[in-house]
């Protein structure tokens, strides 16, 4: 992995309740780069939130609403965040259920920005 | 009617199940040969037929540059057009050697494709009956045969 994609990502796994943190490829949902706990499945988290970001997108499109800029996933025993950076990469984050969004979302626009 | 075809009916629902959840629109499983086991999205037996023979001999080509590289095997190939992407893999199973080619769009990505194909092979694996003991080619069976396949993958 390069430095770059190393220290944005260290930057968003530093917030407390994050499991781990991943730039994936938007269309092919593939992983660029990952820092994440064990038991993550980095692969298999890049393939499907690439795919419900791309669909969140079409949906935004078609609500008229423009591009999504943050899309936050709770679930019952965890949570999936994700910010697409303007390099067509996608910020993708796995937390804890109770981790602190706001200051998530914040590290993750960032990072996204970082990466553009 | 039922887009997902099998020769062979053990490759059926693990096929039907990778269509479903990696979003291909063709797929196609074979021997190294090219011979055909099951197929989803074909419509034409003459396209099933080229792209069997077309990714049998992608790779068998692919085969050796692999071995010129004194890798220790040929797994998976991608190609990503515009609109489409193809996926070409080998994997193992206990009745030998077979080819998946798999064909998606804009809807998909690589990354699903090959997430779902890994349980794709799994389930082939699981599903896989022991090899059948060989037995003299004849004439008349070989039509037969071939003349069942065809029913098999087209219903004709």
């Amino acid at each position: 992995m390069t430095g770059g994609y190393q220290a944005v990502l260290d930057a968003v796994t530093r917030v407390r309740g994050v499991r781990g943190a991943m730039l994936v490829a938007g269309d092919d949902g593939l992983v660029v780069a990952e820092s994440l706990m064990e038991g993550v499945k980095g692969n298999a988290v890049a393939a499907l939130a690439a795919s419900l970001a791309k669909r969140f997108r079409r949906a935004s499109e078609a609500a008229h609403c423009g591009q999504p800029r943050f899309l936050h996933l709770q679930a019952s025993e965890g949570t999936l965040l994700a910010a697409p950076a303007p390099s067509g990469m996608l910020l993708v984050v796995v937390a804890d259920a109770d981790v602190n969004v706001g200051l998530a979302r914040l590290e993750m626009l960032k990072a996204a920005e970082a990466v553009a | 009617m039922s887009q997902t075809r099998a020769v062979e009916p053990w490759a059926l629902e693990p096929l039907k199940r990778f269509v479903a959840e990696s979003g291909a629109r063709l797929a196609l499983l074979t021997t190294p040969a090219g011979q055909v086991i099951a197929q989803h999205g074909f419509t034409r037996a003459v396209d099933v037929m080229s792209a069997a023979a077309l990714g049998a001999a992608i790779a068998a080509s692919t085969a050796e540059i692999v071995r010129l590289l004194e890798e220790p095997a040929f797994r998976a190939l991608a190609h990503q057009g515009y609109e489409h992407g193809v996926f070409l893999s080998r994997f193992e199973t206990p009745r030998g050697p077979m080819l998946a080619l798999v064909v998606y769009g804009t809807d998909s990505s690589i990354g699903l494709v090959q997430l779902f194909f890994e349980e794709l092979v799994r389930e082939l694996v699981a599903a896989c009956p022991a090899p059948a003991p060989p037995r003299p080619v004849l004439a008349a069976d070989f039509e037969r045969d071939l003349n069942d396949s065809l029913a098999a993958l087209f219903g004709r």
